[in-house]
């Protein structure tokens, strides 16, 4: 196979898995930020606590991260069909890509929200300030670097998943990877794949710690507790960064939920 | 200005039931600062996190500026709209300061203002003009953690102050800070205080606090309060832990035949040079074993152990001489003291 017939293959491939992490990457954060504010709020001693809401959306949520993706996508054909109107392409990936991604990045949230100190929850609650100004003015703004790690580590992930959806048709890197370099025995191809992936999962990884950094440097300056909060937030998607490069092989997020602090409320 | 009455606070958890808050009648006057102090875990915080019902009492009332606020309380859990606008009108300073890291120190301090929903032009004249107030005019732009520990709490308590409270809460406000800031801090509260008009309820562990900046104050042990009142009265009272914790006497007799007494010097009598006086009128020699004394607008303030030769038999004329000054007068030796009121008939 000639480069000029990898080329249209493989920008054809590479377009297509950022439109679905796009997409499904946005849905995710769109639901999963919300969903994951909500189980720090309606937890024990949270300001909306409630705790059947509290332990629905929480196992849902286990649920949900629990499943393996391409069961997932299997099982919600039915549902993309009745959305999207057909449950084969990368529009119909989007569904149970977005869906996926959803319960992984509200843990995340959770996370990343409970680190907030609760004495600036009190401030803010001691101005007369209500749940919503809480969560717009301290919960969000506060935990902003380490959602952005979040957000950063669930993209990754997500281009890890969207190698599975290959399987209804919907294409991508990891599509190309495994139809001509593994069933074609293309292995040029296959390295070129990996490789294209690398560079994006790099430059994904770069920019959201990038990011992160930057909102943190104005926090971090003095003192130790920043410090360390700060050092949290770079490790965290370092290990992600390794275990995403080999996602597209063996895509899934074993390592993610290994470091994620187990929370089974 | 606070009234508390019956202030119960009990925590459940697993059954078991901790009562943090035990029947506390609490009383701030208006302009005063007032402080509880107390060890950790006596229920200081929780009392003050009760009086703008961040924590909800269990039974008791909090009145505020002749509010009652644990009627705008309601019985759910989540604050209502009464109660936010109230609490918008106590300032709250924290030990941990508790600044936005995310936001400029003026930011910070526009934050309550936002709450109030004051506009983007009144909020920065606003905020600026505390910033001035609290002398850090030129860190507006700055982030906290640019901040020493002393311009933290002065944000902090800038930011209390935007809603224009008529009363501030302080919880250890200066319980993290350096003996050096912690004066400067002090004396930020007290210029607020007389300048402002504002009533200060304060928390501490630390009785140079108290002796620094209070008007009044008050002992809190497991719940309760175990005494109260303003520092002079505190020091008129015979036997008051607060005024022996507010000034400590030490030192032990030299021989057997001395008599060592506690004075307490308050009120009007305390003007009077009076230990010389004693001295030159009985022809004794005094000794001082230790003294903790001040001196408030002109008056002497504080104790002093002293020690005379002989026994107590032969030194109830001396003592008899104090008293009539107006002091108050303690024989320190628990077998004297039997003595004392036999003397007193």
């Amino acid at each position: 196979m000639t480069w000029s017939e990898m080329q249209p293959l493989l920008e054809q491939a590479c377009w297509d898995t950022l439109y679905m992490v796009g997409w499904s990457a946005l849905i995710a954060v769109a639901v999963g930020l919300p969903l994951g504010i909500l189980l720090v709020l309606t937890d024990r001693g949270g300001l909306l606590q409630n705790t059947i809401v509290n332990k629905v959306i929480g196992q849902v949520v286990n649920i949900g991260r629990s499943m393996p993706f391409i069961i997932l996508m299997v099982a919600l054909m039915g549902f993309t069909r009745s959305i999207v109107g057909t449950s084969i392409g990368r529009d119909a990936a989007i569904v149970p890509l977005a869906i996926s991604a959803i319960p992984f990045f509200a843990r995340l949230v959770e996370t990343a929200v409970r680190e907030v100190d609760h004495g600036l929850v009190e401030a803010v609650q001691s101005m007369g300030g209500n749940t919503w100004t809480v969560v717009r003015k301290v919960l969000v703004p506060e935990s902003l670097p380490s959602l952005i790690s979040s957000a950063t580590t669930t993209v990754v992930a997500l281009i890890g998943y969207s190698a599975i959806t290959g399987t209804v048709g919907a294409g991508g890197l990891g599509d190309l990877a495994v139809r001509y370099g593994y069933q074609r025995f293309e292995t040029e191809l296959m390295w070129i794949t990996v490789g294209v992936l690398a560079v994006v999962i790099s430059i994904i990884q770069f920019a959201g710690d990038y990011a992160a950094r930057g909102l943190h440097r104005r926090g971090g300056r003095s003192g130790a507790a920043p410090r360390l909060k700060f050092l949290r937030a770079k490790a965290a998607p370092a290990a992600t960064a390794t275990a995403g490069s080999t996602g597209p092989v063996a895509p899934d997020a074993e390592p993610d939920r290994d470091r994620e602090p187990v929370k089974v409320s | 200005m606070i009234t508390t009455s019956g202030l119960t606070k009990v925590y459940r958890s697993r059954g078991r039931e901790v009562t943090a808050i035990d029947g506390v009648d609490l009383h701030v006057r208006e302009g005063e600062v007032y402080g509880v102090i107390g060890q950790s875990g006596a229920g200081k915080s929780s009392l003050i996190r009760c009086v703008n019902l961040l924590e909800r009492p269990t039974s008791g009332t909090v009145t505020v500026d002749g509010q009652d606020l644990t009627a705008l309380a309601g019985r759910g859990p989540r604050a209502g709209r009464e109660l936010r606008a109230a609490r918008n009108r106590i300032g709250m300073v924290f030990q941990h300061f508790n600044l936005l890291s995310s936001r400029t120190v003026q930011a910070n301090i526009e934050l309550p203002l936002e709450i109030l929903g004051l506009s983007g032009k009144e909020r920065s004249r606003k905020a600026l003009e505390l910033l001035d107030l609290v002398g850090l005019a030129d860190k507006a732009k700055a982030y906290p953690a640019q901040l020493s520990g002393g311009q933290k709490q002065r944000v902090g308590i800038a930011r209390a102050l935007a809603g224009e409270p008529k009363v501030l809460l302080s919880d250890e406000a200066t319980s993290a800070l350096d003996p050096e800031t912690t004066r400067s801090i002090l004396q930020l509260l007290r210029d607020l205080n007389q300048q402002l008009g504002l009533t200060v309820l304060l928390i501490t562990h630390e009785m140079e606090v108290v002796k620094t900046v209070c008007d009044s104050a008050a002992l809190m042990e497991r719940g309760r309060i175990i005494e109260s009142g303003t520092v002079t009265e505190l020091l008129g009272t015979p036997g008051s832990q607060l005024a022996a914790a507010l000034f400590p006497v030490s030192g032990d007799a030299t021989g057997i035949d001395r008599t060592v007494v506690d004075v307490t010097f308050h009120g009007e009598a305390a003007t009077q040079p009076v230990i010389s006086q004693l001295s030159r009128t009985y022809n004794i020699d005094i000794s001082i074993l230790g003294a903790a004394m001040d001196t408030v607008a002109g008056k002497q303030v504080g104790r002093m152990r002293i020690e005379l030769p002989g026994r107590f038999e032969e030194n109830v004329v001396p003592i008899g001489f104090l008293r009539e000054q107006g002091l108050q007068v303690d024989v320190a030796d628990a077998p004297a003291a039997t003595l004392v009121k036999e003397g007193a008939k």
